[in-house]
């Protein structure tokens, strides 16, 4: 190769390889410095959550599943207890796009006492997170069912098997129609 | 009691359907297409059968592979209308394999790969046209003087079927350039645009139609009577249609007061090529324009402007398929933005502040 | 002078099946189920007793807590239940009804003092709002809102403006069309009632042009009181939104999420008004209502007087029953109305209509993909996108729907009715309100929820505090007395050891 054309060779490789350097520079500082802190999504998220450590999740408590879903390494509806109205909150707050799905009409339940089973023992009182159930040592024990959010551990806790997870029923009020049925899921307008 | 039981109301409905729409749609332009197949004979008609039959057979492979019910939205008229506008826009005497392949690029990758009936951002005639036209530009600027049937000109059926099948040429002395086409090329020689206009058919005869250009765009008249009575039903509104020829016939004028050397005056505009067509039947394509009424103004002027750049500034003698696909390009845009205002709320989504005095004429 | 008023269907209104029909007066059925919410807001309290006899007109159901309207007996006869049975909703729930066996003597209870006095009454309007509150009169448009409340509007905002609706934009109803053309003067009377107990400057009854005999009938009636205008109104639904009603007669544009009497207007029902005048000047509460019955699937379309309480089967055969055996029978009008989940559902007060519909009448066809034709979007009343919202909805973006206002949506079901394609837009736009209503309900309670947890957390922590604390103490205190005592011990031992040292020397 003739000189002339080494030097041009030799300035073009050094004008790209400094450009990239600089840029790729650049690029490092601004991922160190301007990312989006990832500490305060998993605090967000542990406010969002209801916080009473159920494992309905399968994580040990609400902090290691907000640490998990910030992460990406669980979506935001992996809070049965929470209801659509968490998820919905969770995925907003995460930016993820989380479908309302209409078909989804299993009703939410809450936890209901049978007086025939009940012994009195108070051990699903002490175990509730959110007080909602009533009653005293060989008392009969009622649940509260505006504070009761289905977490399940008082139907796993009961040692005659007297608590059982009921639906809750739309009223007049509550009800609204379904989605209406799409025949085709794919050609949609 | 019921089999509808499940639904919420309403509990009637209009008469109006998909199907219906693209009949009457049909129906408009049957005028003008009939008018220019006897004006081209009978390779025009040979043409114009193999384009729609190609568009008819690629509409029912392609449903069946996607799996939709063939039947049903094979006759629903979409195909079949998408390959009657393309028709109308190829030259009359073009080889079978340009209908076969623009039908099969509308149908295929115009109108399917997006998603099918609804789902294409692009208007699948002129996304063919486009195709055609930048691939083969011989074969797609290969205009010929009328030669209506039954005249001494006509080509026979054994001969029509001879240009159609590509095994004999078009002769020369058929071919005739378009009047567009004519203003550009002795513009580029250096011949003024007011020297050449008079060469040009007067513009009675522009309306008419009897004249060279692509196989339905000729008949101004024929096309404006379809595009009327499409108003008159109610198919399309006035708004695509009135800023399409509002802006080119606006500017076309006011480029020719400033400059009639070089630029075309307002009525060689508005009355040839595809502008009258594009006005009433392709810019006003419902799934690529855009739903608001705002909206449909602001588009019919972009492909009014974009049109008339580009016969009057561009390399191309027409321009109007590419400022249809141009401005199919900004239709989600112009969606987003010019939304209509919502009752009882300011244009940007507040609820209204209710005056102190609120007027009462009665 | 009318002003613009954008979007809005034609339809085909079907009313002549119906609109030379007088109105008759059904014979009290052997029994009557009286729900005791009838009305927007909070339920009726019972007030009477299983067993008790009741006398026509009598108080059984007082209003409950906030927006709420009193219930009254339609016919004289033993209350044989209070119980929960089906209300006339798609969704065939129940509802708490008083089940009335009618004693077939049809006895008035007694009543309230009418007003028989001429204007000006000698009545304050406060008097006036309160008797129509203990009638229990409610909009009888079918909005069902209390009207007592829409009268006392005249305290929250400046109300300048009555506007009477009789534009019945239906299709099918024609209740109010017959209510004009027969009792105009009763109407108007009302009217003058609702002016003067509101104190408004300018009266207007509007009423839809494809009503030529009512518009007549009322100009007529109206004459006795100058400061009543009647007007007509294009023929075009839905004309009787009373907004866009507002709007069209007045030029005034009610803000968003607000009442109309944000502008200085109340807007009433014809019908309504003529139940202001019956317990005003009779003392009458509201036990009854005209429901027009048609439908192609009806023998013998009619508009009736209907007991309310009365089950749709009696209805239907008063009218001569079923025939052909329809494909829906509707609650209302078809636009806006809800199936009705059985015959055995009650007539209420906000029941206008009762349809029975063929398969032709409904004109429903299957669903095809969406052309974007935007014939919804010129059609809609309330300047919204239904072709975006719906896509939205479809995919499961709510918020993304709601933000380009699915809440904004009157229900009218212009969209769905105009749509080439067949698709369910209005239901979309019901479903999407509905579930982001549970969202907002669930979102709430969660909050509580989380509350009541936080509050049991500390509670919790405190206690293992105290308890913490409590051992620590016990601990510390019985280390000290064990050092007390090992000091004690090590004195005693010292002591023992120096008094045997001095012994010892």
């Amino acid at each position: 190769m003739e000189p002339n054309m080494m030097l041009h060779a030799a300035q073009a490789v050094a004008a790209i390889g400094l450009l990239g350097t600089v840029l790729g520079v650049v690029l490092g500082v601004a991922a160190r410095y301007l990312s989006a802190p990832v500490d305060d999504r998993a605090e967000a998220v542990v406010a969002i959550l209801p916080g009473s450590n159920c494992a309905q999740c399968g994580f040990a408590g609400c902090k290691q599943a907000a640490a998990a879903i910030v992460e990406g390494r669980a979506a935001p509806n992996v809070c049965p207890p929470g209801g659509a109205s968490t998820a919905q909150r969770v995925a907003e707050l995460i930016g993820v796009r989380l479908a309302v799905d209409g078909a989804d009409t299993a009703l939410p339940t809450v936890a209901w006492v049978d007086e025939e089973r009940c012994i009195g023992c108070t051990r699903c009182i002490r175990k509730c997170a959110s007080d909602a159930i009533v009653g005293a040592i060989k008392q009969m024990h009622t649940v509260l069912p505006e504070a009761c959010y289905a977490c399940g551990l008082c139907e796993i806790e009961c040692p005659t098997k007297a608590i059982v997870m009921k639906p809750v029923m739309p009223t007049l009020a509550t009800w609204h129609w379904p989605k209406p049925a799409s025949k085709r899921p794919v050609a949609t307008g | 009691m019921s089999t509808l039981a499940n639904r919420a109301g309403p509990f009637t409905h209009t008469v109006n359907s998909v199907t219906r729409t693209m009949v009457w749609v049909i129906a408009a332009l049957v005028p003008a297409t009939a008018y220019g197949l006897w004006l081209y004979g009978w390779p025009a008609v040979m043409l114009f059968a193999i384009t729609l039959g190609s568009a008819l057979a690629s509409e029912a492979v392609m449903l069946a592979l996607l799996g939709q019910p063939v039947r049903t939205r094979l006759f629903d008229g979409s195909a079949l209308l998408t390959g009657w506008l393309l028709a109308m826009s190829l030259p009359p005497w073009a080889p079978w394999w340009i209908g076969v392949l623009g039908s099969l690029t509308a149908i295929v990758l115009g109108k399917h790969l997006f998603g099918g009936l609804g789902q294409n951002m692009f208007n699948p005639a002129m996304v063919a046209r486009v195709l055609l036209l930048i691939s083969f530009p011989v074969q797609l600027t290969m205009w010929v003087a009328p030669a209506p049937l039954g005249g001494d000109a006509a080509p026979s059926f054994s001969q029509a079927l001879a240009y159609v099948s590509a095994r004999t040429p078009v002769p020369d002395h058929m071919s005739a350039a378009t009047a567009l086409g004519t203003l550009k090329t002795e513009l580029s020689r250096g011949v003024s645009v007011a020297q050449s206009s008079a060469q040009l058919p007067p513009p009675r005869q522009l309306a008419i139609g009897n004249e060279s250009g692509s196989m339905g765009e000729t008949s101004a008249g024929l096309l404006l009577a379809g595009g009327l009575l499409l108003l008159a039903l109610g198919i399309i509104s006035w708004h695509i249609p009135v800023a399409l020829l509002g802006t080119l016939g606006a500017l076309a004028a006011l480029s020719h007061a400033l400059d009639p050397v070089r630029f075309a005056s307002m009525p060689i505009h508005l009355l040839s090529g595809a502008a009258v067509l594009g006005a009433f039947f392709i810019a006003t394509d419902y799934v690529t324009s855009p739903v608001s009424r705002s909206g449909q103004l602001l588009f019919g002027a972009g492909i009014g402007a974009l049109t008339w750049v580009i016969r009057a500034l561009g390399g191309y003698p027409e321009g109007l398929a590419f400022a249809v696909v141009l401005m199919n390009a900004l239709v989600p845009l112009i969606d987003r933005g010019l939304r209509p205002r919502v009752f009882g709320r300011s244009r940007r989504g507040k609820s209204l502040q209710a005056r102190t005095q609120p007027r009462i004429h009665i | 002078m009318l002003f613009q008023v954008r979007g809005g269907v034609k339809l085909s209104y079907r009313k002549e099946l119906s609109s030379e029909s007088p109105i008759v007066r059904m014979p009290t059925p052997k029994r009557v189920c009286v729900p005791l919410q009838q009305h927007v807001g909070s339920p009726a309290e019972p007030v009477v007793e299983v067993g008790q006899w009741v006398g026509k007109g009598q108080l059984i159901g007082r209003a409950g807590r906030g927006i709420s309207a009193n219930v009254h007996a339609s016919t004289s006869g033993t209350v044989i239940a209070i119980e929960d049975r089906m209300a006339p909703h798609p969704s065939g729930l129940t509802q708490p009804t008083v089940v009335i066996e009618a004693d077939g003597k049809d006895r008035w209870a007694e009543l309230a003092q009418p007003v028989t006095a001429d204007f000006p009454l000698p009545v304050t309007p406060k008097e006036l709002s309160e008797r129509v509150a203990a009638a229990g009169i409610v909009g009888l448009g079918g909005a069902a809102f209390p009207s007592a409340v829409k009268l006392d509007m005249r305290y929250k905002h400046s109300i300048d403006t009555l506007v009477i609706n009789g534009a019945e934009c239906e299709p099918y109803i024609t209740c109010d069309d017959r209510l004009m053309r027969e009792a105009a003067s009763e109407v108007i009377d009302g009217v003058r009632i609702m002016a003067y107990a509101l104190a408004v400057q300018h009266v207007i009854i509007a009423i839809e042009a494809n009503k030529p005999k009512a518009v007549k009938a009322m100009r007529e009636a109206a004459k006795v009181d100058h400061s009543i205008r009647v007007v007509t109104v294009p023929t075009r639904f839905p004309m009787g939104s009373a907004q866009h009603l507002l709007l069209a007669v007045t030029g005034r544009e009610t803000p968003a999420d607000k009442r109309t009497a944000e502008v200085g207007a109340v807007v009433h029902n014809v019908a309504t008004a003529r139940a202001v005048s019956s317990a005003i000047r009779r003392g009458e509460p509201l036990i009854s209502r005209v429901v027009t019955v048609s439908g192609f699937g009806v023998r013998e379309p009619a508009n009736v007087e209907v007991p309310l309480g009365t089950s749709v089967e009696d209805l239907l055969a008063f009218c001569g029953g079923l025939h052909p055996v329809p494909t829906l029978l509707i609650g209302g009008g078809p636009m806006m109305g809800a199936t009705l989940p059985s015959v055995h559902a009650p007539v209420v007060k906000g029941t206008c209509g009762v349809l029975a519909l063929t398969a032709s009448e409904i004109n429903d066809g299957p669903q095809s993909p969406c052309i974007r034709c935007g014939k919804c979007v010129t059609a809609c009343p309330a300047g919204l996108v239904p072709v975006e919202m719906a896509q939205l909805i479809r995919r499961g973006d709510l918020q993304g729907a709601k933000a380009i206002g699915s809440q904004d949506c009157i229900a009218c079901g212009s969209c769905s009715f105009i749509c080439p394609s067949h698709i369910p837009l209005a239901h979309y736009f019901s479903f999407a309100n509905g579930k982001l209503g549970d969202l907002d309900r669930d979102a709430r309670r969660q909050d509580r929820i989380r509350s009541l947890i936080q509050a049991r957390n500390e509670r919790t922590a405190r206690e293992a505090e105290i308890k913490k604390a409590a051992s620590a103490a016990r601990k510390a205190a019985k280390a000290a007395a064990a050092a007390l005592a090992t000091a004690a011990a090590t004195a005693d031992a010292t002591e023992a050891t120096s008094s045997l040292l001095e012994e010892s020397t």
